[in-house]
């Protein structure tokens, strides 16, 4: 029997690919048999494919495609086609949403329209990947959790590129497409908004944020614990709960008295991961819109702590008379 | 290890290296400035500053100052217009210090003048030059908000440079037809501190018609402001450019928690303040008129002059030449106060920091 205590798979299986159940009747079949990667085998299941594109499927990657053309070649145009100067500035190149001025209007294309163009083809490929999960959870006779937990991601997605930005009667709200420049754009609206710390939806959002990780290596480190006892084959264990569900159990009620199912531990992690975004893109939403100094909010409302000054207090020089320009 | 797993342990390997060969190693030294637990440090590489320290003497004087008896440099020499009013062993003791900070050192006395008559203004470099002079005494004695008693002199810019070391020119968009815009994101820079931020935030902060810098709602609520992310943007690029040009943190002028506000800040911030109202000065009211003095190949992209930023004067460091006053030597160097509403602000209330 497998061992679970390694951190890589220590059997492979080999074995004719299996393709999976037949699919209802359709268009498109499955690409291609499947093979076998002895390193994939590594951290998952050794054999890759076949892989079930179909027409939300294609439709996404399509789109998807297109937006990062837009953006790779507006970048590209940026370092005038240099592809030594794209490798070296990639990082730091970004395709900026159209500047405030223009509102909600379109821009010429060099101010923003390729932006927009790029948004509109990227959000359209989340959407069509997300309906493409949906449905093949329900052709598989799933429920529809991943697709659900993919839709809170695609909220915070939506609220920063979209509502917030329609919200606020502007587009150069928005999130520019680009490494560092995202970045920076998220420093600056923590600036912008007397600092995001003092957001409590943002404090939620670190909270779940944490609390996932630390739920994932609770739970991980409980099952491959329990790995010697077939805790791995937790479906059975959910059902008809052996040694191996016993121990995990136990476990945690000695060590701090409360213990989650083997099955409500992942009702906890699905809640604690889909919380994050969720309340994240709250926090957002209210920036700007609700609350302009988030800062100022919180010591209104008594959460932010007064510290003792240690340096003499400095008048705002341009408040004082007489202050240049 | 198995063959086939040897490329990809490779490449993690190599690109670990790389990822990593952009920071600096530890140890640094941490300054604790405000009141603990609000994390306001001063955080100082130990190895880099050594070789600040290295590059931020200030000269000695070459001789003593010779005192202002006997006749005038106006009386003594032709077409003298700024200082006239010295002595002409001060005149020419003060030439001599100019010579050494800043013309190269096979051209001296050359760089600036006609050989044949010192007095002649056919080159343009001594045109400047004069201007420099007023600028130089303008700021000593109408700008003491930002320099105090320190003051400046030709050299905390030039350095030994014709030019100085540190200047800027706008930046020209390299918008062509439908692509190309950076919107302001310039190729990454050491102006803002390699960030992904605006790279000339000079242009619209630090010259004529400035921008409102201030960014930041002084209202829990919204009451009508409309300043943008990207506003905050530039604002952002130009206090990196500070950070980066006075070699500290954010921490050095503001309380992180909220950079705003004024009564959490710290006293350097003041200081800054006057700064930038002293750098746009200086780029309006002396570099910009002398646009139609310097010859084209001294000029940017756009046909402007070089102008000035924090990183002129500083260098990398809290105070030019770690507050070395070299103005204490060269007494010649401070004006008349003309502006007394710069220099006055001060006594008005705010301790002046050195």
């Amino acid at each position: 029997m497998a061992e679970y205590q390694n951190i890589f798979n220590r059997v492979q299986i080999r074995s004719p690919a299996y393709p999976g159940t037949p699919l209802p009747g359709g268009i498109w079949k499955r690409s291609g048999t499947g093979f076998f990667s002895n390193l994939l085998g590594k951290i998952g299941d050794s054999q890759v494919g076949p892989i079930y594109l179909g027409t939300l499927g294609f439709l996404s990657l399509l789109c998807g495609f297109i937006a990062f053309e837009i953006i790779g070649l507006n970048m590209l145009a940026q370092v005038h086609w240099s592809p030594q100067q794209f490798l070296r500035q990639l990082f730091w190149l970004a395709l900026e949403p159209p500047p405030p001025a223009y509102g909600l209007h379109l821009p010429p294309l060099n101010e923003g329209g390729w932006w927009l163009m790029a948004g509109f083809f990227l959000t359209s490929s989340l959407l069509l990947w997300w309906v493409r999960m949906y449905r093949r959870a329900r052709a598989l006779g799933l429920g529809t959790h991943v697709a659900w937990a993919f839709a809170a991601a695609i909220w915070l997605y939506l609220v920063l590129g979209f509502i917030r930005p329609v919200l606020m009667g502007s587009w150069g709200e928005a999130v520019p497409f680009g490494i560092f420049p995202h970045l920076d754009w998220t420093a600056a609206f923590s600036i912008r908004y007397g600092n995001l710390f003092y957001n409590p939806f943002h404090m939620l959002s670190i909270a779940f944020l944490y609390g996932s990780t630390l739920l994932f290596a609770m739970h991980a480190a409980t099952i491959l614990a329990v790995g010697r006892f077939g805790g791995h084959r937790e479906l059975e264990q959910i059902a008809d709960r052996g040694t191996a569900g016993e121990r995990a159990a136990l476990f945690w009620r000695w060590t701090m008295g409360f213990n989650a199912t083997v099955e409500s531990i992942h009702r906890w992690a699905w809640w604690f991961a889909v919380l994050c975004p969720l309340t994240g893109g709250i926090g957002i939403l209210l920036s700007g819109t609700v609350v302009d100094n988030w800062y100022l909010w919180s010591v209104k409302h008594g959460v932010a702590p007064f510290y003792p000054h240690v340096f003499p207090t400095v008048p705002d020089p341009a408040t004082l008379p007489g202050a240049p320009r | 290890m198995n063959r086939r797993n040897t490329l990809p342990c490779l490449v993690a390997m190599v690109g670990s290296a790389l990822l990593l060969s952009a920071c600096e190693r530890p140890p640094v030294d941490t300054i604790q400035r405000g009141y603990r637990g609000l994390a306001m440090g001063l955080v100082y590489n130990p190895r880099s500053q050594e070789s600040l320290q290295a590059a931020n003497v200030a000269p000695a004087p070459a001789s003593p100052e010779p005192g202002s008896d006997g006749p005038t440099a106006g009386q003594v020499y032709k077409n003298v217009q700024v200082l006239n009013d010295l002595s002409a062993a001060q005149f020419v003791r003060v030439m001599v210090a100019i010579t050494s900070w800043v013309a190269p050192k096979d051209q001296a006395c050359a760089y600036c003048h006609n050989g044949a008559d010192l007095s002649a203004d056919d080159n343009y470099r001594k045109v400047v030059a004069r201007k420099m002079l007023l600028m130089v005494r303008h700021i000593n004695s109408d700008w003491k908000s930002h320099v105090a008693g320190t003051g400046v002199t030709c050299y905390t810019c030039h350095r030994g440079n014709g030019v100085p070391a540190y200047t800027w020119y706008t930046a020209p968009d390299t918008a062509s037809g439908v692509t190309g815009t950076r919107a302001g994101l310039l190729p990454p820079a050491s102006t803002v501190a390699w960030a992904a931020l605006p790279g000339d935030p000079f242009t619209p902060f630090l010259a004529a018609d400035p921008h409102e810098i201030r960014i930041a709602s002084q209202t829990a609520l919204p009451q009508g402001s409309r300043v943008s992310i990207k506003q905050t943007e530039w604002t952002y690029g130009l206090m990196m450019h500070i950070s980066n040009a006075l070699g500290v943190n954010c921490t050095f002028c503001h309380n992180s928690r909220s950079f705003t506000a004024w009564d959490q800040s710290t006293p350097q911030r003041a200081t800054a303040w006057y700064g930038i109202r002293m750098v746009r000065d200086v780029n309006v009211n002396f570099l910009n008129s002398l646009t139609a003095t310097f010859p084209a190949d001294r000029k940017g992209p756009l046909g402007d002059v070089a102008k000035v930023n924090c990183e002129t004067c500083h260098q990398g460091v809290y105070k030019p030449l770690y507050g070395v006053s070299m103005l204490k030597d060269y007494p010649e160097l401070v004006g008349k106060p003309q502006d007394t509403a710069a220099s006055a602000a001060p006594a008005a209330g705010a301790p002046a920091p050195n």
